[in-house]
């Protein structure tokens, strides 16, 4: 195929422990590790393999967020992606906005493969590749842990709740990459040095045309209940009585 | 409670019966408003009988047609964008059914999603989880808009199923229906232990376990208790369980009733993956360790010595 379209997204690093702003109005970036959302460098990595093997020209890269952003698509391209597009904006957007955001770039790229997370390890929302996906009603394969390229289709290996699922779909597709479909590969520093000179596209989004009105209002975001502190017992006979005593056990 | 909202629900269903998932959000739904259907798009007619004993149904909407043998989105989200057009809201369980769903169904409507509810404060307000779970989002969507949710089973009780709601036969409505995707067929593997999604007793092993060898141990533990078998993200990178094991916020979420953790020294990731969890077991060498910060029991103890002893007083 000709280009793979790979969708990413700024978030803070899967190591850091999140931390409430006192005011309770959102999480506190500021200093604070941020990566590639880990499932989208899974996909990112899909995409890299499928080109390495000769199955496509292309790796093309797209970010919606603020002008840091650009350091993760940096990150991206030190991966091997040919080149990237950031659509600079500074605040958390809805994944249908997002979604409308990058059905333009769709339009303007017409991969034959597009690839994103299952989801950002931030809002959790899970939606974005199948609102994408709906937009030109192209076929959609989430939750993928193996994907097979054939003719001109593709055959994806989906992690569902009642096994594994077999998916056969035509191209242009959308696939959304789960945990166990690759291991991404660690970034070299000649990469790095090399991925200064890619071209990297900035969008500002209002020449897109999409509304970006928001219709949800995050009015508080605070810590879930703590849990109770435990207690610290010696041995398996205390263990198992304490089970039985709350019922954890039969007897 | 605005009673006059209408709210549709959409079933999940498994190889003939509509399954726990649906029940939970048909609790939520309950929640919102008294007008609660439930639509059940399928190739087996017998669903409807089923889905109509469950309590807070008004009505089951069914379209029994073999493009809805095996649930694919593209197929069913604009049927189901069509029927909501009489709805104020659009209800599917969170799970990797609804989670595939929804969104298409939102995008034909040209609606934002809210993913995961957790708590109706009211009719426009929910809680949601973000970051695993590490903070819970109070959200308030426009007054006016149709909602498009899904909603977290853990969150919710089944209801009863004592109800006999009418069941109203809907033809397919005139919609463009793709073809663009095949189902090749599914493998419910037929496993020695529970699914770590479902099991409500969980066994985990860290880095502690030291060896793929060593994990024999926690499987022996496992099948005495009749318990799913996890491992943390330490565990799989060092290659001693596969990564499907993961319970983490890059692995599995889980909410069992009894979660075990042997040698896992307790990183942010890992639990983020366990902390619905009812009641955490920690046994670890280092009593220093952070797991014991979270755990409801905690035992410090080497676990080659303590598993055996635990054993021994199973018997």
């Amino acid at each position: 195929m000709e280009k793979i379209l790979v969708c990413i997204k700024r978030v803070i690093d899967y190591n850091v422990k999140i931390r409430i702003k006192p005011d309770e109005s959102g999480v506190i970036t500021d200093g604070v590790k941020m990566s590639i959302n880990p499932f989208d460098e899974i996909a990112l990595e899909e995409a890299l393999r499928i080109k390495e093997s000769g199955n496509a020209n292309e790796v093309i890269i797209v970010s919606i967020g603020p002008d840091d952003t650009q350091q993760q698509l940096r990150t991206g391209l030190a991966m091997g992606a040919d080149r990237a597009i950031h659509i600079e904006h500074p605040t958390p957007l809805e994944p249908i906005q997002v979604a409308k955001l990058l059905s333009r770039i769709v339009e303007q790229e017409q991969p034959e493969l597009i690839l994103m997370g299952k989801q950002a390890i931030d809002d959790d929302a899970n939606q974005t590749g199948q609102m994408l996906a709906q937009i030109f009603s192209y076929p959609q394969a989430t939750f993928a842990s193996k994907i097979t390229l054939n003719d001109n289709t593709l055959e994806v290996v989906r992690e569902v709740d009642q096994g594994l699922e077999i998916l056969d779909v035509d191209l242009p597709a959308i696939v959304t990459v789960d945990l166990r479909l690759n291991e991404p590969r660690y970034v070299k520093l000649p990469d790095i040095m090399k991925a200064k000179k890619k071209p990297l596209e900035v969008l500002d989004p209002v020449s897109l045309d999409v509304s970006l009105d928001p219709s949800i209002k995050v009015l508080n975001v605070s810590a879930p209940p703590p849990r109770q502190s435990g207690v610290m017992l010696e041995d398996a006979s205390q263990l198992v009585s304490s089970l039985k005593e709350k019922g954890l056990l039969n007897d | 409670m605005t009673s006059d909202q209408k709210v549709l629900v959409i079933a999940e269903h498994f190889q003939g019966e509509v399954i726990s998932s649906t029940s939970k959000a048909i609790n939520c739904a309950s929640q919102i408003s008294s007008q609660v259907d439930l639509l059940v798009l399928s190739n087996d007619p017998n669903l409807s009988d089923h889905a109509s004993r469950y309590d807070g149904i008004n009505e089951v909407l069914v379209i029994n047609d073999d493009l809805f043998e095996n649930s694919i989105a593209s197929i069913m989200a604009p049927v189901i964008a069509e029927i909501a057009s009489s709805y104020d809201y659009v209800l599917a369980p969170s799970t990797t059914f609804g989670k595939d769903l929804t969104p298409r169904v939102s995008a034909v409507l040209d609606v934002s999603q809210i993913t995961d509810i957790m708590e109706v404060i009211d009719s426009r307000t929910f809680k949601r989880p973000v970051y695993a779970g590490n903070a819970i989002e109070t959200i308030e969507i426009n007054q006016g808009q149709k909602v498009v949710a899904t909603v977290r089973p853990a969150s919710f009780k089944d209801v009863g199923d004592s109800n006999n709601a009418s069941v109203k036969i809907l033809d397919l409505p005139s919609v463009d229906i793709p073809n663009h995707t095949r189902f090749k067929g599914i493998q419910s593997e037929v496993k020695e232990r529970p699914d770590l999604q479902v099991a409500s007793v969980v066994i985990s092993g860290g880095r502690g376990v030291g060896s793929a060898e060593n994990f024999e141990i926690l499987y022996q533990l496992a099948d005495k208790l009749g318990a799913s078998v996890g491992a943390s993200r330490a565990a799989v990178d060092a290659g001693y369980v596969p990564n499907d094991m993961q319970v983490g916020q890059t692995g599995k979420i889980i909410a069992p009733d009894l979660y075990f953790a042997f040698g896992i020294s307790g990183a942010i990731q890992h639990i983020a993956g366990i902390k619905d969890a009812g009641t955490i077991v920690a046994v670890n060498k280092d009593p220093d360790a952070p797991i014991f910060e979270i755990a409801d029991i905690g035992i410090v103890a080497d676990l080659f010595e303590f598993i055996p002893d635990l054993l021994s007083k199973l018997d």
